[in-house]
């Protein structure tokens, strides 16, 4: 039986105790929502952080605030929660989708919306127990000096693995970090890096506690996942859309992503400008599809072969704004992720 | 078709047991184990906690190649919690599962061999204290050059992965010839050459290997554990440790799945025994996942080559087989692997003459063995596709191409194995009709298709793993007073049935409830000796010796009964619990009161029986590998949908046909085509045992690519397709019952019939598996580009065969002795010569 | 890799109700309730096969939902409720879950069949007349590598079935 690793436990009751706890312990001192990302890390020795405190104690971190103007979402919501509720669909429909499609009903029962953004980024040479990292003699992102992806390279190419983030990114999502000494706004891309190590802003002191989003009304989204399997399997690729869309189905505003193609999602800013003011026909789908395709630089490091990964990106992108646009995407959407859409 | 007669010993019809009725055999039941699985009180080996039990953990090589030139444990020793290091010069004799390959230590002496070979084991008052010492197990390495794969085995003769074998880093080299095969392509219309490659894969199952070892308060020696060859596993044991036989106890707990990843004798069973005696306590381990992958012991990777020849209406002239194994760091079963490779083509379709070629090399990486199919597996993929491209080159229908070739039952085939029934024809009708074939086969849409592929598996191997003249299997019973009866043998529960085969045997024979029987199995100290659960051996050998014992048991019972009710003993029946006058229904006793009267007979009632398969006909040096009292068949269609801009393939639905004699308990039967169906379809589709060899300028590492459940992917509940299970009877006289195999068979047309679906579908051949989209979008590329419309291995590298042996096959008036070798006949042969079977 | 021990946790103590049970269980702070279970409160029923949430054996249920007991820490179980197979038969009598799977061939070797059956369990519980497609992805946590998963969902339709008239009956 794989153990874990001997650390102490800290159960703060409120935000403020919580904030304290962090405050200057740098990443020795971890927060543990879900524990579904986490505690298999310690496992296998990526992680050890010295201490680990809970937030399932701290009060309003699953809490959901509706308006008209804006939502909160708690980051200690379970993506359960939210694949379920269906207020998140229609202007939210990608956040569901991406939810609910989050490795298996089991884990997203614990799995929460703020981990699943804060989530490692992943690596076939790095999600391995102590021992197979030792006999490759570890690598860059731990314990080692080699990045054996790309062994000329100086930066991680660990893969950004969160399907919330390139949904909530595609729908302008901003977060909220709490620190002993204050807090801030990030919008959700901003919050990422293209570096498998550092590859968020969040601060170790930080507590991300929401997510918050503006009114999308007139909006419509879609989330699409690679994995090999329909359950289990993190993306190895993933296209979330938002478009705005005028009565005569003109494009007025459009937020393309590519997720778990670099070590952050990736804002498809050139296809999206592309649409404006454009509708969505077959020509200018295909057109979008190949300008976000081209931002997507997979790597062989995930299931797939990663020429093949790059070479589905625009079907991908194409499946997203189809069923943006309306079509039945019932048959696809079916065979590629094997659930049933009834 | 020249066929050779061979009359059926015994028709299952006269079998005294089988007159008349059944109340238990083919009645669906609730098997006798299922309370205690669906409540969670199957005892498993890591269920199993005792006081001061200790925790053992081992220390694992990180090189793929090297030499240990020194150990130093003394920090770990000191470490607070530790009870005993161990290390290879406490277990220096060597083991393994053949006697032609004892080429394992329970911890690595000097030398390593992959990555995960163990060096070391810490046992501790903690498991994690066991963990967190082997970080301070000092060892000091001399890296060796890595060997990767087959053909770098090939080139590289040095530095040698093991000082025997062929050569170099040849493990096994065999040539068989059976009839004079260049003729036999001669005198075809076509002759066809293709080579495929299979994929590697593992057993993955769901509970990792665990054993509880203690010094018993005799000072003797008992192990649990999950296994599925307790008796293997004893011989062993006694081998290493140096102990009387008599001193170990092996006692195997029900296996969370076995699949063949749990026969050989393993490293971590020596290990807790030896600590066990040392320490005087308890000692566990229960290995990790990717320990679990380092057993390994799954499919060998196979670079295979068909030639075959066929006349323009289907029938083949020859063919000639060449395969080259991965076998990995050790033998294990790899010898047995390598002849099944080459075994069985012959068993589905006549095929006059054949040759066949195999090679296994030793690689730096975890050892390969028997997973369902063992070695047969692979080249009936390669067999399957081909006769796919066959059927459409002389335009007949795959389906129909089949029926016209499908051996005859009780048939002596060109290498010598003995047929039984054969059912085939009736399997293939079977899945034409059930999924609309003929309605279906290139006339779906583009991007839908259907493909249809056979196979054939061994009832049992006719050989057990080391040559000796005893029944492969024993049963005692033991009947009391009360009426219970209790059964001792040495067959393992796996999963697959094997407790319910031998109740569900005895309550028909003796008329009463299987839940009135108590079951002593998998236990070396309290049964006779069942050799294990592999090969499909359990049904017929376990439960023809079962059938014997109760039969026995009946007819010292219907002798005091027929005295006490004085009737003829002949018209006596055993039902509902009592023996009565089946000429005269209320003249009866219940059935505790029958053994009674037999008891004040006779003594104390105890039976026993036991099984020792037919001798076979095919007496040259390898026949050893192949025969079986019977074989099983089955037939499967596959319908797929493939995506022609992604390649992405989904498979809805599946029909499948199984030539299984008769069904013992039909849920059991369907679960085993069904489960077999599943792993069949995931190593189809998405499973890999695969490697990464890092960049030879930076590293000499060679790891598994991912040793997790996560990674090496097991098909989910959303990947199953819908399965349509039809149960082919005709009872098989060998077969208790009439029953044939069931857990193997079933998995083999699996591969070849998505392959062959997917090129009704889009028309490209992926002569390799697993199928992935990645290739398929591949061989899509070549076909736009007017190329040859395939995906797969282009090349069969260059191999030293060895001379072939020479055996006429029976129509050109064979004996089944090679004529270029000496005769061998009947004799024992001596053990190191021996080919072993498994 | 040694993690030092830390001086102000030797053992946790949480207070938890284990099949209707209230108990009280000391263990090593590092433990998840997985292990809890099996080796600090004797209850092996809950499985495992991997410890890293990937194949779902070790399937219990937390305050009534389905999760994975490899990754709860012992500690965040106090005043929890959690279900294991052991708790899902009444007064000696098999649940109609238990008695499906034992008569419909859903059990082969039994060592996924726990998790399965607390997760069907759950699935039953809050969608009585669950559809295939439900049951399928509502067991698309739990690997099981024997049955192929066909009889299993028979099995859970057939359970479903009979609870529907247990309760039919019971108004």
């Amino acid at each position: 039986m794989m153990r874990l690793p001997l650390f102490e436990f800290r159960a703060p009751r409120t935000l403020d105790e919580a904030a304290r706890i962090l405050d200057g312990q740098g990443p020795n001192t971890m927060p543990l929502a879900g524990g579904t990302d986490l505690l298999p890390n310690m496992k296998r020795r990526q992680q050890v952080p010295r201490t680990l405190m809970s937030l399932r104690y701290v009060e309003g971190l699953n809490q959901v605030q509706w308006s008209d103007s804006a939502s909160r979402l708690g980051a200690c919501l379970t993506l359960t929660d939210v694949a379920e509720d269906p207020r998140f669909r229609n202007g939210m429909t990608a956040l569901s989708q991406a939810a609910a499609l989050v490795a298996t009903p089991h884990i997203r029962n614990m799995a929460t919306l703020g981990g699943n953004l804060c989530l490692d980024t992943r690596c076939n040479y790095y999600d391995q127990n102590y021992e197979w990292r030792k006999a490759i003699d570890f690598c860059l992102k731990k314990d080692g000096t080699i990045c054996w992806v790309a062994p000329g390279s100086r930066k991680c190419v660990a893969v950004s693995s969160t399907d919330t983030a390139p949904a909530l990114i595609a729908l302008g999502a901003r977060v909220r970090l709490v620190s002993r000494s204050g807090e801030r706004e990030v919008t959700l891309s901003e919050l990422y890096n293209n570096d498998g190590i550092n590859y968020i802003r969040r601060r170790p002191d930080e507590i991300l506690v929401e997510v918050l989003l503006d009114s999308l009304h007139g909006w419509k989204s879609s989330y699409w996942k690679l994995r090999r399997r329909g359950s289990f399997d993190f993306p190895v690729l993933s296209v979330a859309a938002a478009a705005r869309l005028s009565r005569q189905a003109v494009v007025e505003d459009a937020r393309i992503v590519v997720g778990s193609a670099a070590s952050r999602p990736l804002v498809a800013d050139g296809a999206s400008k592309f649409l404006l003011g454009r509708s969505l026909n077959s020509e200018t789908i295909a057109e979008a599809a190949g300008l976000a395709a081209r931002i997507a630089k997979p790597l062989d490091n995930t299931d797939f072969d990663m020429t093949w990964r790059k070479r589905v990106t625009a079907e991908f992108v194409t499946y997203a704004l189809r069923e943006l646009r309306g079509d039945d995407m019932h048959v696809e959407r079916g065979s590629l992720t094997r659930h049933s859409f009834e | 078709m020249p066929i050779q007669k061979d009359s059926p010993e015994r028709p299952a019809k006269d079998s005294p047991a089988s007159a008349g009725e059944f109340r238990v055999i083919g009645v669906p039941r609730r098997r006798v184990d299922a309370r205690a699985k669906v409540t969670g009180q199957t005892r498993f080996a890591d269920d199993i906690f005792l006081p001061r039990i200790a925790h053992c953990k081992l220390l694992r090589s990180p090189h793929p190649h090297a030499r240990i030139r020194k150990i130093d444990t003394s920090r770990a020793l000191a470490h607070p919690g530790v009870y005993l290091v161990l290390t290879g010069k406490d277990l220096p004799i060597e083991y393994g599962i053949l006697p032609v390959s004892q080429d394992e230590q329970a911890l690595c002496l000097d030398h390593v061999r992959h990555v995960g070979d163990p060096i070391a084991a810490v046992i501790a008052r903690e498991e994690l204290t066991a963990f967190e010492a082997l970080d301070l197990i000092d060892v000091d390495y001399e890296i060796l050059a890595t060997i990767s794969d087959p053909e770098e085995a090939l080139a590289t003769p040095e530095p040698r992965i093991h000082e025997y074998g062929e050569e170099g880093n040849i493990h096994k080299r065999v040539a068989l010839e059976f009839g004079d095969v260049e003729k036999s392509f001669a005198e075809a219309d076509e002759i066809f050459e293709d080579i495929f490659f299979y994929q590697g894969s593992t057993h993955l199952p769901i509970e990792q290997h665990a054993a509880v070892a203690i010094k018993d308060p005799e000072g003797k020696l008992t192990i649990w554990s999950s296994t599925q060859t307790p008796h293997y596993l004893h011989r062993a044991l006694a081998k290493v440790l140096q102990m009387p036989p008599a001193h170990i106890r092996v006692s195997a707990t029900p296996n969370g799945g076995g699949f063949g990843g749990k026969s050989d004798p393993f490293n971590h069973e020596i290990v807790v025994a030896k600590a066990a005696l040392l320490l005087d306590r308890p000692v566990k381990i229960c290995l990790t996942r990717e320990e679990v992958f380092y057993c390994h012991r799954g499919r060998h990777p196979v670079l295979m080559k068909f030639k075959t020849g066929v006349k323009k209406d289907g029938a083949i002239t020859g063919m000639h087989l060449q395969t080259l194994i991965d076998g990995g760091g050790y033998g294990s079963y790899g010898v047995a692997s390598t002849f099944y490779t080459g075994a069985l083509q012959t068993t589905t379709y006549h095929i006059p003459r054949y040759r066949f070629e195999g090679c296994r090399t030793f690689t730096n990486k975890p050892p390969c063995g028997p997973k369902r199919g063992h070695g047969t597996v692979q080249p009936r993929f390669g067999q399957e596709v081909q006769l796919d491209k066959i059927a459409e080159k002389l335009k007949i229908d795959p389906a129909d191409l089949r029926l016209r070739i499908v051996e005859s039952p009780n048939t002596v085939t060109a290498n010598y194995l003995r047929l039984s029934t054969v059912n085939l024809s009736e399997c293939i009708r079977r899945v034409v009709k059930t999924s609309d074939w003929k309605e279906k086969f290139r006339k779906l849409p583009e991007g839908r298709g259907v493909g249809l592929a056979c196979s054939a598996y061994l009832t049992g191997a006719g050989l057990a793993i080391y040559w000796n003249k005893m029944p492969q299997s024993g049963v005692q019973l033991k009947l009391d007073r009360g009426g219970g009866v209790a059964i001792f043998c040495g067959a393992t529960e796996i999963g697959q049935g094997s407790d319910d085969v031998l109740a569900g045997i005895v309550a028909e024979v003796l008329g009463i409830d299987t839940f009135d029987i108590r079951l002593f199995t998998g236990d070396t100290d309290l049964g006779p000796v069942d050799l294990g659960s592999y090969s499909s051996r359990v049904t017929i050998m376990a439960g023809n010796a079962a059938l014997q014992a109760a039969e026995r048991a009946r007819e010292l019972l219907a002798e005091a009964v027929a005295i006490r009710l004085e009737v003829p003993k002949e018209r006596l029946r055993f039902a509902e619990k009592s023996v009565f006058d089946s000429a005269a229904p209320e003249k009866r006793v219940p059935f505790h009161e029958a053994v009674c009267l037999a008891e004040a007979r006779f003594g104390t009632i105890g039976t026993v029986g036991s099984y020792t398969p037919p001798k076979s006909p095919a007496l040259y040096k390898g026949g050893g590998v192949g025969p079986s009292p019977t074989y099983s068949y089955t037939a499967a269609v596959i319908e797929v949908a493939v995506n022609p801009l992604t390649g992405w393939i989904t498979v809805p639905k599946i029909w499948i046909a199984h030539d299984i004699g008769r069904p013992l308990n039909p849920p059991l039967v369907r679960g085993q085509v069904e489960g077999s169906v599943y792993m069949g379809l995931g190593e189809a589709l998405m499973e890999e045992q695969e490697f990464r060899r890092l960049p030879k300028k930076l590293s000499h590492a060679l790891v598994h690519k991912f040793p997790s459940m996560l990674e090496y992917k097991s098909p989910t509940s959303l990947d199953m397709p819908e399965v349509v299970t039809e149960l082919v009877e005709e009872p098989d006289p060998r077969g208790p019952f009439g029953a044939k195999e069931v857990g193997q068979g079933p998995l083999l047309p699996i591969m070849p019939a998505v392959a062959n679906a997917v090129y009704d579908a889009i028309g490209v051949r992926i002569d390799e598996v697993p199928i992935t989209p990645e290739k398929i979008v591949k061989a899509l590329a070549e076909k736009r580009a007017g190329r040859d419309p395939r995906y797969g291995p282009s090349h069969f590298p260059h191999v030293d065969w060895p001379e072939a042996l020479r055996v006429p096959p029976p129509w050109e008036g064979g004996d089944g002795n090679a004529v270029n070798d000496v005769p061998r006949h009947s004799k024992p042969r001596p053990e190191k010569e021996k080919v072993l079977s498994s | 890799m040694i993690t030092l021990p830390v001086a102000s946790q030797k053992t946790s103590h949480v207070r938890m109700t284990l099949n209707g049970e209230q108990v009280d269980v000391s263990f090593a702070p590092y433990k998840t309730l997985l292990e809890v279970l099996r080796e600090d409160l004797g209850h092996t029923g809950t499985k495992h096969g991997c410890e890293l949430g990937e194949c779902g054996a070790c399937a219990v249920l937390l305050d009534g939902k389905p999760v994975l007991s490899c990754l709860v820490l012992g500690v965040e179980c106090d005043s929890r409720n959690v279900l294991t197979v052991e708790g899902l038969g009444l007064e000696g009598t098999l649940h109609p879950l238990q008695d499906a799977f034992a008569d419909l061939g859903a059990a082969q070797c039994g060592y996924c069949t726990p998790a399965i059956l607390v997760t069907a369990k759950s699935l039953l519980d809050q969608h009585p007349h669950a559809t295939r497609d439900q049951i399928r992805a509502a067991l698309s946590g739990v690997l099981c590598r024997c049955t192929g998963y066909l009889q299993i969902f028979e099995a859970v339709e057939s359970a479903m079935v009979k609870i529907a008239q247990q309760n039919g009956s019971a108004r």
